[in-house]
């Protein structure tokens, strides 16, 4: 049996920010992966020779930047481009682009509405104040309301001044932005159907709601907070696909003395005595370790690797309620050369960016409709991009990768499980509408890699493919996350703690969660807190 | 030379009744204006046939606070429940109906686990429905430009969370923004009772189960129980009764009551509210304006959005305010046969809305202005209670529908002879032969309703009752504790805090907050 | 290349063509996502043209709305901080108009060119707040920014100029009065308005006739010694004279995302355009407040001692920081060194001492000088030809 001051299961992102962290204080670490290969969802698959999948988390921004500077990932290989770009097209044949100039792409909106142009302006400035309440939030972990621990009232009272800092009406524009629908919000600021659907499709991804479903405007925020280089909002491909984000990761972690262990499966955390002992392996391998920290979801944390006598009922009843919904699908596709889109140059700076092919908010929400009667929509909203226009090592000289991110796929069909001809079909509804678009596309596609929530759960290990380890709903953010009590990364049996994106501030390749379970980590066994936080004032 | 009074009141509403009277109670001097026939706007009844009359607008009560009740003596003023306690039962074609009544659920299909577990769950959501309605029955504090009262407020509001118990504090904390759809899921397993406890979320909202935050809309229905209903109850003569009662109890404090005095504009001396204009070119000053009309009837229509300033007027014209439920009058010439539920059973509230997803998918038309294929159905037969409101011998029905909305493609006209029948064939598939016994029928749509009752989209809370439009948000931040962002105009209505529903709590908040801020010598 | 990736495009405003040739420093900057030159061939010889003889400058990227209707006026009034009622017919106002927390949006001139007729121009883009100012009105708001080209002619010898050109009358009209002339088919309208301080006119025409504008009036110019001037000497003219640019000495309220970055006009020393007395209007009640509560900045037009323009300084008071510099030049005609500055309330007032910490580099030597500096009450170039009607010939 090997011995280790920590054990981390999953190298995802935030288990190898986690274990990185924890390495870099000195402890003796290791990562426990179930697959053969490191990254969960952050990761990078030759699955078509020649050509480079990132085929779950596909684009980069909200890697926290003062994490990728501290752990030296730069120097471990990582390169984030910024891309600009993107595009929905409509169904007359016209689209909508979006320029990185803002005022190339001011004349783009007033192409379609000098009023909505101008209302953008606004709108971004609004965004914005949201974007700069939140980052801050981003490296802590967040305050618990219920506690009368010094450490939570002083949090607790710093956040109450920053919003109590806006003003009464300042406070109730940011509740309501909370509060209220991603397609409400944009009706108060655009007339233009297009406009709306481009900017309305970041608050559903990812998530099991409509675009006029409450809540809906915070996950347009989440996918806004990130940045590349301090260009707020702004998104970039890392250089080689997603997985060199976990290469470096993995190097950094290494470069500080820590393990990673693959093909280790990982089938229970070994408790005695209310205490954390280790973990055993589906192998029969064992790990002894005083702190094991779980990278899984909290489904699969509290209801799989661990046992219901070890856990508070609670905790077991709030993980059965845990909403962790798939409601998304991939398509990777290798292509024979760059595809034509309908009314766009083929030189046109626009295709570089993420494209989109549902032009109104009520397309959008009639997709979501189809999900709620659990099955794929058959007017979906993709979200598109050819990173091999940016990135040249994905793909041969001249032959292109397309990775499709697409919006609704349900975790079951009518109840069952999805068959191989509900793939061909969910494939289908997606390739069609490209094609729709694109006389050439389908002739160029080489190979192509499908992707249901069945495909996502059973290869990245997130349950239901859910692509931010739970729903980003306001009963399930910031100290609500995963669950309320237990969202200081800290586990109901001691030693155990988690570090996923199931934790605050939630999903989409942060590593947030990760460094700020270190953060706690090492602050219970008194250790210098080496964890870096947020930038001020961004 | 006109009449000087303190206070002039625009709409003669129940929440309007109310705030009046504890004005007139304090010695103020209060003139109502309305531009109906009968005093308590939505509280109304009327005759949609001959001989047969029915509460055109609210059917049921169940939140009236007893406070208000008893300070207006409403029973010596002729106040009299025609039947209370009245359980709600859900419908099941093939008569195998669930009952729920308070705690208690009754059904050939539940189980044991679920009579339990809804007894459980009943109790839970009953401690936060006592902090909710305590929260209603004050102002909304301010969060920022709080001054004493509101940090009392906001402290007792803590405490109050405090005194739940820290977990059940947490699961407040949680359940309060998510949609009864999963909440339901999370504790029962009978679709019937999942079904019913989420039409009670979505009532009269422009949401469906799956709606994040209905499982306020769950909370605020419960409020009713905190003031002592037991499911819910009905008015004798109709909810028009109730607001006659009030009426009496008004004027017997004094207070002058126009009818048919439609009001066109309030008046500003300056930038201050000073008076109003009656469609008749007559003119009336006071000191104060309180409104019980709906905020974008009393800001945009009859203030104006010209006379206050521009962020203001944006506020205001984005207050959403979609009304989606239509109400279906029938007159029948007996009372109809419904499988499974004998003479006295059909005076309970009859509900149609057979799962969770039947109700999502009705929800699912209006979100793009379509009339629902397969509508949910809140159904009451007030002849069985009070034979008064029809020929001897004769029945009315009278259902609240969802979801309609306000105007669909085509316009009402082209759709109200289909949507009447697709509600005839629903009904006959729970009540067979009902189709013969109609004599008169009536729907009254969301544009109906707006138009009949002046409300800004027919919606009966006077601006949707979702998390951005409650509290201090209510009815838009800048205007709240029951000013209106105009001064000398205060809101009492619906479209004030806590919201709609016939309460009362508006129209007394609005009253209490107007003589402590001296606004009125 | 599409039709619809062109108007994407950088801009060229309707004089482009005349401008490019002007331009042989080839130094150009973006206006707007229009392409104007910051300078045409030496900014000090640009300047004095403006401040000797003649100068014109594109103006033309600057956003023009008409305001018609019959609730124009009414519009307007609720919409600026001004009394409209008092720009009659055939005059111009220059105004500011804020948000509802009385903070300034932007500031502009309002153009009365008939009954119920306006047009508002303005720096900052304004269709969407001028739509949500118009619930309850009846007007008709119509963005003309690309329809009218404009451009400015000022300096001692514009209104010679003009007349040579056959601007016939033009020296009877009075400052901040507007007139128009038949020019080949089309209207020419001519406001005496102006952006450097001095005597100075601009001209408004449909962008189709804007370069037979422009040969038309360097033609007549010609012995007026007429120059094209851009952005830089501008600057200059405009620091010298006291005018504030938006977006340099004050941020538009709706574009600041951090709290307590807006100004209001009292703070930017504007409050001679507030007419409280209106009943409503945007940002009145907060003005009311602030009028009674005292405002949290001053705007002081600073002389600072030496030659060194105060660029970004801090001002500074007993070595404590009390505010900043927003503009700054050493201004040639009144040989005076002047800075914009926001001034933390109590300070700033006239003929208080301040410090202003300056920073500068020669020969890649920086150097920081403490230089003493005096809150002045009105701008140093105010000459009287300014107001003159008729103006004289040079």
């Amino acid at each position: 049996m090997k011995k280790y001051d920590a054990i981390v299961i999953g190298a995802g992102h935030n288990g190898l920010t986690n274990a990185a962290y924890l390495a870099k204080s000195g402890l003796a670490v290791a990562v426990l992966e179930r697959n053969p290969y490191i990254g969960g969802a952050t990761v990078s698959r030759e699955l078509y020779p020649g050509w480079t999948y990132s085929n779950c988390s596909y684009v980069c921004s909200l890697l926290r930047p003062e994490l990728a500077r501290d752990l030296e990932l730069p120097r471990h290989g990582l390169q984030v481009v910024p891309y600009g770009g993107g595009v929905t097209f409509k169904q007359d044949g016209d689209y909508y682009g979006n320029y990185y100039d803002h005022n190339r792409q001011y004349r783009e909106m007033a192409r379609h509405s000098k009023r909505d142009a101008n209302a953008y302006e606004r709108y971004s400035t609004d965004v914005m104040k949201q974007t700069r309440l939140i980052r801050p939030y981003l490296l802590q972990r967040p305050p618990d309301p219920s506690s009368l621990k010094p450490r939570d009232l002083r949090d607790l009272l710093g956040f109450a001044r920053s919003f109590t800092g806006l003003g009464e009406e300042g406070l109730a524009d940011t509740l309501k932005f909370w509060t209220k629908s991603v397609g409400d919000y944009l009706d108060e600021y655009f007339e233009t159907d297009v406009i709306k659907a481009h900017l309305g499709g970041t608050g559903v991804i990812g998530t099991a709601l409509g675009v006029y479903s409450p809540g809906t405007a915070y996950v347009l925020l989440h996918h806004y907070m990130g940045d590349v280089d301090g260009n707020v909002g702004s998104w970039g491909f890392a250089r080689g696909g997603m997985g060199a984000v976990a290469a470096a990761l993995a190097k950094s972690l290494q470069a500080f003395g820590g393990d990673i262990i693959c093909d280790a499966d990982v089938d229970r955390i070994v408790v005695s005595h209310g205490k954390v002992k280790g973990v055993a392996l589906k192998n029969g391998d064992e790990y002894s370790a005083d702190i094991v920290v779980s990278n899984l979801d909290p489904k699969r944390t509290f209801l799989d690797v661990m046992d219901a006598s070890d856990l508070p009922a609670d905790v077991v009843r709030k993980a059965e309620n845990f909403k962790i919904r798939g409601s998304s699908g991939k398509l990777n596709i290798a292509l024979d050369g760059l595809p034509t889109f309908n009314g766009l140059d083929k030189r046109s700076s626009l295709m570089l960016g993420d494209m989109h092919f549902t032009d109104s908010l009520e397309r959008l929400e009639r997709a979501y409709d189809d999900w709620k009667d659990e099955t794929w929509s058959k007017d979906p909203y993709v979200d598109m991009l050819i990173p091999t226009q940016t990135d040249p090592t994905m793909a041969p000289p001249g032959k292109h990768m397309m990775t499709v991110f697409v919006q609704y796929a349900p975790p079951k069909i009518n109840g069952g499980e999805w068959t191989d001809a509900d793939k061909a079909g969910f494939e289908k509804s997606v390739i069609d509408q490209i094609a729709a678009h694109s006389p050439d596309f389908r002739d160029l596609i080489l190979h192509c890699e499908t992707r249901t929530p069945r495909e996502i759960e059973a290869e990245a290990g997130l349950t239901e493919g859910n692509i931010f380890q739970g729903e980003l709903t306001f009963d399930q953010l910031l100290f609500n996350r995963p669950f309320p009590g237990y969202a200081q990364y800290r586990g109901p049996v001691r030693g155990m703690y988690m570090c996923g994106s199931g934790t605050h501030p939630g999903g989409g390749v942060m590593a947030a969660p990760g460094a700020n379970a270190a953060r706690e980590i090492l602050m219970d066994l008194r250790r210098p807190d080496i964890v870096p936080g947020g930038y001020a004032d961004d | 030379m006109t009449e000087r009074h303190d206070v002039i009141l625009v709409g003669a509403g129940h929440n309007g009744l109310v705030c009046a009277h504890y004005l007139a109670k304090a010695g103020r001097k209060v003139l109502i204006l309305d531009s109906g026939d009968n005093p308590g706007g939505a509280a109304a009844t009327h005759e949609f046939a001959p001989g047969y009359s029915v509460s055109s607008c609210a059917q049921w009560l169940y939140q009236l606070h007893p406070q208000v009740r008893r300070d207006l003596e409403l029973e010596k003023h002729g106040l009299e429940l025609a039947a209370k306690d009245i359980a709600s039962v859900l419908l099941d074609a093939a008569g195998q109906h669930l009952t729920v009544l308070g705690a208690d659920v009754r059904g050939d299909q539940i189980s044991a686990g679920d009579i339990a577990a809804y007894r459980a769950f009943h109790e839970r959501t009953g401690k936060y429905a006592k902090l909710l309605a305590k929260v209603f029955a004050a102002r909304p504090p301010k969060l920022v430009e709080s001054n004493f009262t509101d940090r009392l407020s906001l402290i007792r509001l803590g405490l109050g969370l405090k005194m739940l118990g820290r977990d059940d504090m947490r699961d407040l904390m949680r359940i309060v923004l998510i949609n009864i759809y999963d909440l339901m899921e999370e504790n029962f397993d009978s679709p019937q009772l999942k079904a019913l406890l989420s039409l009670d979320s979505v009532q009269g909202s422009h949401m469906g189960p799956r709606t994040p935050n209905t499982v306020f809309g769950y909370l605020y229905r419960r409020v009713g129980e905190v003031f002592g209903y037991q499911g819910v109850a009905q008015v004798k003569g109709g909810m028009g009764a109730l607001g006659e009662a009030m009426a009496a109890a008004v004027r017997a404090q004094g207070v002058d009551i126009r009818l048919g005095a439609r009001v066109n504009s309030i008046d500003m001396i300056g930038d201050r509210a000073g008076g109003v204009t009656l469609a008749s070119g007559e003119h009336f000053t006071a000191e104060l304006v309180v409104s019980n009309a709906d905020p974008l009837t009393t800001l945009a229509g009859l203030v104006g959005y010209r006379n206050m300033e521009t962020g203001m007027a944006r506020r205001i014209s984005q207050i959403r305010c979609r009304g989606a439920a239509a109400r279906l009058h029938l007159a029948l010439d007996g009372l109809p046969n419904f499988t499974g539920l004998n003479g006295q059973q059909l005076g309970q509230r009859l509900l149609i809305a057979p799962d969770m997803n039947y109700i999502e998918r009705a929800f699912n038309a209006v979100k793009y202005s379509e009339i629902s294929k397969a509508p949910v159905m809140d159904i009451s037969i007030p002849t069985v209670h009070d034979p008064q409101c029809a020929p001897s011998g004769k029945h009315v029905l009278s259902a609240t529908v969802q979801f309609a909305p306000f105007e669909p493609a085509g316009g009402w006209e082209a759709h109200r002879a289909g949507f009447t029948e697709r509600l005839l064939n629903l009904l006959a598939e729970y009540a067979p032969g009902i189709r013969e016994q109609v004599v008169a029928s009536e729907l009254l749509t969301p544009a109906d309703l707006q138009r009949d009752y002046g409300m800004t989209g027919g919606h009966w809370h006077h601006g949707e009752l979702s998390l951005d439009q409650v509290m201090m948000m209510r009815p838009f931040p800048g205007a709240t504790q029951y000013a209106s962002g105009i001064d000398g105009l205060y809101l009492c209505g619906a479209g004030a805090h806590p919201g709609g529903g016939v309460m009362g709590l508006a129209g007394r908040n609005a009253a209490r907050e107007i003589l402590r801020r001296g606004a009125v010598a | 290349m599409n039709a619809k990736s062109d108007q994407t495009m950088m801009l060229r405003t309707p004089f482009h063509s005349r401008v490019a040739t002007a331009c042989e420093l080839n130094d150009w900057g973006s206006w707007k996502g229009y392409t104007t030159p910051r300078a045409y061939t030496d900014v000090e010889l640009e300047y004095f043209a403006i401040r000797n003889a003649a100068g014109v400058f594109d103006l033309s990227p600057m956003n023009k709305y008409r305001i018609a209707g019959p609730d124009a006026q009414a519009y307007l009034n609720r919409l600026v901080t001004r009394d409209v009622s008092k720009v009659r017919v055939g005059r111009v106002g220059y105004t500011v108009w804020c948000n509802d927390a009385g903070q300034v949006m932007d500031d502009g001139t309002i153009f009365h060119l008939g009954e119920n007729d306006y047009r508002i121009c303005a720096y900052a883009r304004a269709v969407d707040w001028l739509h949500w100012s118009a619930l309850g009105f009846d007007v008709e708001i119509v963005d003309e920014s690309d329809e009218v080209a404009a451009l400015a002619v000022q300096g001692p010898t514009s209104c010679a100029a003009l007349l040579a050109m056959g601007l016939e009358g033009l020296e009877q009209l009075k400052p901040f009065g507007l007139t128009s002339f038949p020019f080949e088919g089309e209207t020419l309208m001519v406001s005496r308005t102006g952006f450097t301080g001095d005597l100075g006119y601009e001209l408004w025409i449909a962008a189709h006739k804007a370069e037979a504008l422009w040969d038309r009036l360097f033609e007549a110019g010609k012995p007026y010694l007429i120059k094209p001037f851009g952005s830089d000497a501008l600057e200059l003219a405009r620091i010298e004279t006291g005018f504030l640019q938006a977006g340099v000495d004050f941020l538009p309220a709706e574009s600041a995302v951090r709290s307590g970055r807006s100004r209001s006009p009292f703070e930017l020393g504007l409050a001679w355009l507030v007419a409280l007395d209106k009943p409503v209007f945007n940002g009145r009640k907060a003005l009311l407040r602030e009028q009674a509560e005292g405002s949290r900045y001053r705007f002081a037009i600073l002389d600072v001692e030496g030659n060194k323009p105060a660029h970004n300084a801090f001002i500074l008071k007993g070595g404590n920081k009390v505010g900043t510099v927003t503009s700054a030049a050493w201004c040639p005609t009144a040989k005076s060194n002047i800075a914009f500055a926001q001034i933390e309330m109590p300070h700033g007032a006239v003929g208080e001492q301040l410090v202003a910490e300056v920073y500068y580099q020669r020969e890649l030597h920086w150097t920081r000088v403490l230089a003493p500096c005096t809150v002045i009450d009105a701008p140093v170039f105010n000459p009287p030809r300014r107001r003159a009607t008729p103006p004289g010939p040079f």
